[in-house]
């Protein structure tokens, strides 16, 4: 063959930088597409840290207690061989951003130091200050500005994905963008394209997410055939601050090092939080789950909040609101370990943390789900099989996804800190299968016609908006959807509710076809763009929404108390006939949800999740 | 209360080519707006104080919690991060511009391309073999010069310190204090080190180290308060030694 094959990576985060390092390695030059500067990527505001089982910390932890967290935390839902490879390479995948400098917190060895998270026993999250996801990403966005700098990647910045390229066969063989400041859309053919486009906070409106997460790529992609899946499980992040324009995050690290979780005994209580005495402050998840605390894993805590508040009536002067407190822990301690962290809440509310204790309450913060993606298994080890063509591919051949457009890892509810490790481990592994599924192959070169036909159906989506006639504002469709999804399709969640919000996404969709811009510019047009996410926002929606009314259960972070089973204490005759109804449950929905695009909307159907790895005898139970 | 505005006086220009002009707009008080949310507010309805309806203004922004480096512009004369710059603490009305060291794309979005190129210009990274794993560690860092380096890992690449420089902007060929932290950075990690000729050697010509005017501009608008002054003190002793050792042919 004549021609090298190309390589496209949309997305510049941990896991899209990850997968460009291996192509890279592999041999092939990428081209890599990205909204903005690869540096700005959301990965930059994960703060807590990343799991790896070092066993600094005199503990005995062990690798295998790592795959046992992360399956029991996703309540069973992943397939394992990937978790189990995932987590007996995280300590490697550390070494190597130890070698490009990340700059990991140090114990007085000057070993890299550990710290505890939700949901583990052990010390396990290795960390850089307050800003972990902010120093992994720079790691790896230096090794691939060294690539750029020998010529092997070549960067697109403010390019925004539209659409995939497809050839005779349905393979994936390029992509379309539009230059987010000419408005130029443009055919970039490849042979192979990873999308690292990560997570879809924006759909909900409000949430942790940065501004660009949108999921809008996973959407166009998903409506060109690749299948989502798990879309139902959006994990709620306890502890979000309060927010007109974003809930932002106060990090897990905080209960880690020691916050705890409280609320005046007596909801009449207006005293000055310092003012009201121990004996008359509920600290309810010490009370609820004494095994684990104030770091009960994510979901648990959000649904405890969520008791606290909305069932028992106890938020903070009657608003949806509880303290999350560090102010009895020494001071310089507090500063060291969650300095960033405390930093923002400060600079976001002007409160001091380490006086009075902080404001917080659930947000939407990470999409277990995403596009459904293949991976095979090395029989002998139980594993992934290393650098198979097949691991984190879509349904679409030759188009990858890795990071959080992907569902692959974390089931029903991801464990904190497991976030950065997948997104790192997955680009890592979609880069190398990039590598194999490229060597030896054969494609003609895409026909003119097809990048023309995809062109010009891209440029009449766009005409549509800018020269149409609708009047429906994209920013005010953004709110409703938004208000909409944190309502109707939350923490708590029952069927008629999910059927309201099937209802109102469909209404939403009508409108959103009468999108009318103000906006007429041809140059740097930010309201053309916008206005296309919010569409595929809603196609999203009605996936996560459609997911979670057909999964009648709860598991994780899908939450339906109609089918809670009641938990009893273990050891009683009522825990083994408990364990009975879970298990004939498990053997009704421990199964993957795909969801798969037609023109009437999402059509659900389920897949097996394998469990081979750690058979599902034993419930989650955190108490 | 219900009445209360925020006002606020804009900096636009349609395109790189283009006049700029100024627009004033009111929008509705609301606690704890900050500059990026107050432009979202704008964004939705664009009409200015006078009633005019006008085109969104273009800014950038993303992580919105001070972390990603997206949305620096001049807020009333500072150059900052507008997603931490709460309204109520700001003077009215607040006045909203481009970064003046960067050619402007449109309205308060400028191209900081040439940041990122001085990075790669200074060679801004740790030369590994290769990203794979060789099962082995990096060398042991102590606490103490962890706590040295980290605050220089922390730079986001806003562009306030270049913005803020007398030295650096079109027709200087300054590299500006930001690329400085990141050689100070890397020339202290253990590997880095290995390499740091090569960082000194770039910083040690036209462009380089010798052009800080030493206004000190930097470290003070750092929104992460890098200390950048000492970066480029310390730079300053390599490359004396460095000159040194090129002298006599070390």
């Amino acid at each position: 063959m004549a021609k090298k094959p190309e390589t496209i990576v949309v997305g510049g985060g941990l896991g899209g930088l990850w997968a460009t390092l291996r192509i890279v390695e592999a041999g092939f030059p990428v081209k890599l597409f990205s909204l903005f500067e690869v540096k700005r990527s959301h990965s930059a505001c994960a703060q807590g840290g990343i799991n790896a089982c070092l066993d600094h910390k005199g503990q005995r932890d062990t690798i295998w207690q790592h795959i046992v967290d992360t399956i029991k935390g996703g309540a069973y839902l992943a397939d394992q061989p990937p978790i189990k490879t995932m987590c007996e390479e995280a300590p490697g995948l550390m070494h190597a951003f130890e070698r490009m400098g990340v700059t990991f917190s140090r114990t007085p060895e000057g070993l890299i130091d550990l710290r505890l998270f939700g949901g583990v026993k052990n010390k396990r999250t290795l960390f850089a200050g307050a800003s972990s996801g902010q120093q992994l990403l720079y790691g790896v966005d230096e090794q691939v500005r060294r690539y750029e700098d020998k010529g092997l990647v070549q960067k697109f910045e403010w390019w925004e994905f539209l659409s995939i390229l497809k050839d005779g066969q349905g393979r994936c063989r390029g992509i379309t963008a539009i230059n987010l400041r000419s408005m130029e859309v443009r055919a970039f053919p490849a042979d192979a394209v990873v999308l690292a486009t990560g997570g879809l906070g924006l759909v909900f409106g409000k949430s942790t997410n940065s501004t660009n997460s949108t999921g809008a790529a996973a959407a166009r992609v998903y409506q060109q055939g690749a299948d989502f899946m798990n879309g139902e499980f959006i994990q709620f992040h306890p502890t979000g601050m309060l927010g007109d324009d974003k809930t932002r995050l106060m990090s897990e690290a905080s209960r880690g090092e020691g916050g705890r979780i409280w609320v005046p005994r007596d909801p009449k209580d207006r005293r000055a939080p310092k003012q009201i005495p121990e004996a008359e402050r509920f600290y309810f998840l010490e009370e609820w789950f004494p095994a684990y605390g104030n770091t009960v894993p994510r979901d648990e805590a959000s649904r405890a909040i969520w008791k606290a508040v909305k069932e028992l009536g106890l938020g903070v002067h009657g608003q949806d609101k509880v303290y999350l407190d560090v102010s009895h822990l020494p001071k310089d301690f507090v500063r060291k370990r969650l300095g960033a962290i405390l930093e923002i809440y400060e600079a976001f509310t002007g409160t001091d943390p380490t006086e009075e204790p902080m404001e917080i309450f659930p947000a939407v913060h990470y999409s277990m789900g995403g596009l459904w993606v293949d991976w095979e298994k090395d029989e002998p080890t139980k594993g992934m099989k290393y650098a198979s063509p097949r691991n984190h591919q879509t349904t679409i051949p030759g188009l990858f996804a890795c990071g959080e457009c992907d569902g692959a890892y974390h089931g029903a509810n991801r464990l904190g800190a497991n976030s950065l490790l997948s997104a790192s481990f997955s680009g890592r592994v979609a880069g190398e299968a990039v590598g194999s599924y490229l060597k030896g192959f054969k494609g003609e070169p895409l026909p003119q016609a097809a990048m023309d036909d995809e062109l010009s159906r891209q440029r009449a989506l766009n005409a549509a908006l800018t020269d149409g006639t609708g009047t429906e504002n994209p920013y005010t469709l953004h709110r409703e959807l938004g208000d909409l999804m944190r309502a109707k399709v939350g923490i708590v969640r029952d069927n008629p509710t999910l059927d309201e919000a099937l209802d109102g996404l469909d209404e939403l969709q009508d409108r959103a076809g009468h999108i009318g811009l103000s906006e007429k510019s041809g140059w740097a047009n930010a309201s053309l763009p916008y206005a296309r996410q919010v569409q595929d926002m809603i196609v999203l929606a009605r996936v996560i929404a459609k997911s979670a009314r057909m999964r009648d259960e709860y598991r994780g972070s899908h939450y339906k108390p109609e089918f809670e089973l009641a938990m009893p204490p273990q050891g009683t005759p009522e825990w083994s006939e408990y364990v009975r109804k879970w298990k004939e449950s498990n053997e009704k929905w421990l199964k993957t949800t795909v969801a798969t695009h037609t023109a009437k909307g999402p059509e659900i159907s389920y897949k097996p999740v394998d469990t081979s790895v750690m058979a599902p005898e034993q419930p989650r139970d955190y108490r | 209360m219900s009445d209360k505005k925020i006002l606020f006086k804009i900096k636009r220009q349609d395109g790189p080519d283009k006049a700029p002009y100024w627009q004033d707009f009111s929008i509705p008080w609301r606690p704890n707006h900050n500059v990026v949310s107050a432009l979202m507010a704008i964004r939705e309805n664009p009409i200015t104080a006078g009633g005019q309806k006008v085109e969104p203004v273009c800014w950038e922004a993303n992580c919105m919690e001070e972390v990603c480096g997206a949305c620096s512009m001049r807020i009333n004369g500072r150059p900052r991060q507008a997603c931490s710059a709460l309204v109520d603490g700001l003077a009215q009305p607040i006045v909203l511009e481009p970064l003046s060291k960067f050619p402007v794309v449109r309205d308060l979005a400028v191209d900081r391309k040439r940041m990122f190129d001085n990075l790669r210009k200074v060679k801004a990274w740790i030369d590994l073999d290769g990203s794979w794993d060789v099962h082995v560690g990096a060398p042991r860092i102590s606490p103490q010069e962890w706590e040295l380096n980290y605050v220089f890992s922390r730079c986001m690449t806003c562009g306030c310190c270049m913005e803020a420089c007398p030295q650096f902007g079109p027709g200087f060929d300054f590299v500006g204090p930001a690329p400085l932290g990141q050689v100070r950075l890397m020339n202290a990690h253990p590997t880095g080190r290995y390499f740091a000729e090569d960082r000194l050697h770039a910083i040690m010509g036209d462009g380089g180290l010798s052009d800080c005017g030493n206004a000190q501009n930097c470290a003070e608008v750092c929104p992460k308060k890098i200390p950048l002054t000492t970066a480029i003190g310390q730079l300053g002793r390599q490359t004396t030694w460095q000159l040194v050792k090129d002298l006599i042919g070390g």
